[in-house]
């Protein structure tokens, strides 16, 4: 084994991410870990977090503002369904993005792909998004959901949202050693988001009552396809339109590419900065 | 070709420097402020360089010892980095031919939350073993810990001794090619210490690991180390048996006679000046523990003197004043015509100084009148002796200096 480290060069680094994979799962491991024993409510957490959110919002929606969904499945059912995927989405972005600063003594004190600690943390809300989905994905399809093959699309769109949070978490993580206020934006970001993003109401209604254009200019947030393909099975509404899934799909892939140019750069001078 | 299991070939590190002081980090509001207001303050956005490393080479041969030493900021942490691959260099190349295992820190990935259990898979996997490999000399390393009981309590209850220990299990049980070992793994009681040394010194001997490991402790590298590498400022000043190498070291922290008129940081009138100033052993060495030394300062008297008191505070290289003393004090006063340049000795028969590095302030004065005051007129290094004449080396102390002092005993009862 020979390893030839040139000043600028970052031949061997694909190789390197593979060759450590037994840290990622190790991190991984870790951080779920570390995770379910600081919380109280442990595991709970991650179904109460949605469920009391959805509650929130159908009080406030449903109820006091009188929003509808068009089909026959209760405006909650609407509300969990796109909040499961949005929730995924939130914590990716929460947890990949302060991975790099949290971990910030392993970085000082050990070599190995940076890369590694963003996805290790991912876990964490792939296995939050895991504990949320058990718990209620039966209950959606009890109040109205379908069992048909459209159920083959969720893994696609869990990776789809996935992809769509790494990007900007990417972004995030490997500025926020530069510029510590760069956290702040996380929550500004999330914030926006949980409204620009079909999560308390139908899309459709932006279709409806802004047109078709302003829906493919909606599509350039990457979760509206996510939640349209979410409530596909579960809520039984109509499929995400195909061109405004395509406006998605780019969008989630550039902002990844951009996210990974942006770690992989200011990567190297990790060590030298935390 | 080389068959070098590391070699290191022109290899420098550049470092910038904020004006704003190392430590600070950048935030978003300070650049977009720099951009909103370009050259209101010139020098706030500017950064300095510093290069750590500069020019470096060298060969290890497998199996080699090699101990990295050097003053504070000499740039040993920096290769260390650089070769444990945490951080690039800025140019140059470095070829490690093996398997490689820094240990910069005790237990590094440690988590407090999480059990002895999981911190072992944790750290052995952080340190470059496979989970298998954990797994198969888990109970090894369980049993060289000593922590049995607790591998199942969170290591943030841990006393920091089992701390260190379970660390160390985990380290000693590694299987790298190659070592990398900075000093701060040597932290804990001499005990441990020991073993520490001991493991690493088996480690080369037995198994042929090359091991590179960086140490103020001159005694632990003459000791473990055969190969020495000296760096000062960043360039690689010395490279040869660790021996030739601990003295090169120890001729440069003696320090050379620097103009000492040329510091700008000082006091007094002016009426005397302070050119130079050193530590020394009688060999012209640095002094070492137990051994006569003797302190030179050289003047410059511009105006004749009546009473001149010279003054000296010695402080240790955590900055605690370890004695003062002037010539008023002992009675000694020297008068010197105006012209006249001399150089006054401070001699002691045995430097009751722990080892360590000491930084000291100089002063010339007569009355309340001072003429010249340097606050950081230099500093000294001070190697291990034997103090007691006890045949051991006193490897750490409590306090600031070692008391010339006898033990006894008496029986007062009892049959």
């Amino acid at each position: 084994m020979e390893i030839r480290i040139r000043a600028g060069s970052r031949a061997r680094y694909w190789r390197d991410l593979w060759d450590y994979r037994e840290l990622l799962v190790t991190l991984a491991i870790r951080d779920v870990s570390v995770r379910y024993k600081q919380t109280v409510l442990g595991a709970l957490w991650a179904v109460l977090q949605p469920l009391t959110a959805v509650i929130l919002m159908t009080f406030v929606f449903g109820r006091l503002a009188g929003l509808q969904a068009d089909t026959d499945i209760p405006y909650g059912a609407l509300v969990l369904a796109g909040m499961l995927p949005w929730q995924l989405f939130s914590n990716v972005l929460n947890t990949c993005g302060q991975s790099m600063v949290s971990n910030a003594n392993l970085i000082s004190k050990v070599y190995f792909p940076r890369m590694i600690v963003p996805l290790a943390a991912l876990s964490v809300a792939l296995l939050d998004f895991g504990i949320g989905a058990v718990v209620f994905l039966p209950a959606l399809v009890w109040l109205g959901g379908s069992l048909g093959p459209q159920w083959l699309a969720i893994p696609f769109l869990i990776g789809l949202a996935c992809l769509a949070a790494l990007g900007p978490a990417l972004l995030v993580t490997a500025l926020n050693v530069k510029y510590r206020d760069f956290r702040f934006l996380v929550p500004f970001i999330l914030q926006m988001g949980m409204y620009v993003s079909p999560v308390a109401y139908p899309s459709s209604l932006v279709r409806e009552k802004l047109g078709s254009i302003a829906a493919h200019l909606y599509a350039l947030n990457p979760m509206v396809a996510v939640i349209d393909g979410f409530r596909w099975p579960l809520c039984g509404t109509p499929p995400p339109v195909g061109s405004e899934l395509a406006v998605s799909c780019v969008i989630a892939a550039v902002f990844f590419v951009v996210g990974l140019a942006v770690f992989r750069r200011i990567e190297r001078e990790f060590a030298d900065i935390v | 070709m080389s068959s070098a299991i590391i070699e290191v070939r022109n290899v420098s590190k550049r470092y910038r420097i904020g004006a704003a002081g190392h430590g600070a980090y950048h935030t978003l509001r300070d650049c977009l402020a720099a951009i909103l207001r370009p050259r209101q303050d010139s020098s706030a956005g500017r950064e300095s360089e510093f290069w750590a490393l500069n020019d470096v080479s060298f060969d290890v041969q497998a199996g080699e010892v090699l101990g990295i030493i050097g003053a504070n900021g000499a740039g040993k942490s920096t290769l260390l980095k650089i070769l444990s691959r945490i951080t690039e260099p800025t140019r140059g190349e470095i070829v490690l031919r093996g398997r490689v295992a820094s240990l910069l820190e005790v237990g590094t990935g440690f988590h407090p939350e999480l059990t002895g259990r999981e911190n072992i898979y944790l750290n052995g996997v952080v340190l470059g073993m496979k989970r298998a490999e954990v797994a198969r000399k888990f109970d090894e390393i369980v049993a060289f810990s000593g922590v049995e009981k607790f591998l199942d309590t969170p290591v943030k209850r841990y006393s920091s001794g089992m701390y260190v220990r379970l660390a160390f299990a985990v380290a000693a049980h590694l299987d790298p090619e190659i070592l990398i070992v900075d000093e701060v793994l040597a932290v804990g009681d001499a005990e441990f210490q020991k073993r520490c040394l001991g493991k690493m010194g088996e480690l080369s001997r037995e198994e042929g690991r090359t091991v590179i490991f960086v140490s103020h402790n001159m005694t632990a590298v003459t000791g473990l180390c055969r190969q020495g590498l000296v760096l000062s400022n960043g360039r690689l000043l010395f490279l040869g048996t660790a021996r030739e190498a601990v003295d090169a070291y120890l001729k440069l922290a003696v320090g050379s006679p620097d103009d000492l008129l040329e510091v700008a940081d000082r006091k007094g009138t002016g009426r005397a000046r302070i050119w130079s100033a050193r530590f020394l052993s009688p060999a012209g060495g640095a002094p070492a523990v137990g051994m006569p030394c003797t302190m030179e300062v050289e003047l410059d008297c511009f105006d004749a003197i009546r009473n001149l008191c010279v003054a000296v505070t010695v402080r240790n290289a955590l900055g605690t004043p370890v004695f003062h003393l002037s010539s008023d004090m002992t009675g000694d006063i020297f008068p010197l015509r105006g012209g006249e340049r001399a150089v006054v000795r401070l001699k002691s028969d045995r430097l009751p100084l722990p080892a360590g590095s000491y930084r000291y302030a100089l002063e010339l004065s007569e009355g309340g009148d001072v003429y010249d005051y340097l606050p950081s007129a230099g500093r000294f290094a001070v190697s291990e002796g034997d103090f007691y004449g006890a045949g051991k080396v006193p490897r750490q102390t409590g306090g600031v200096f070692l008391i010339d002092a006898r033990w006894e005993i008496q029986t007062l009862s009892g049959q």
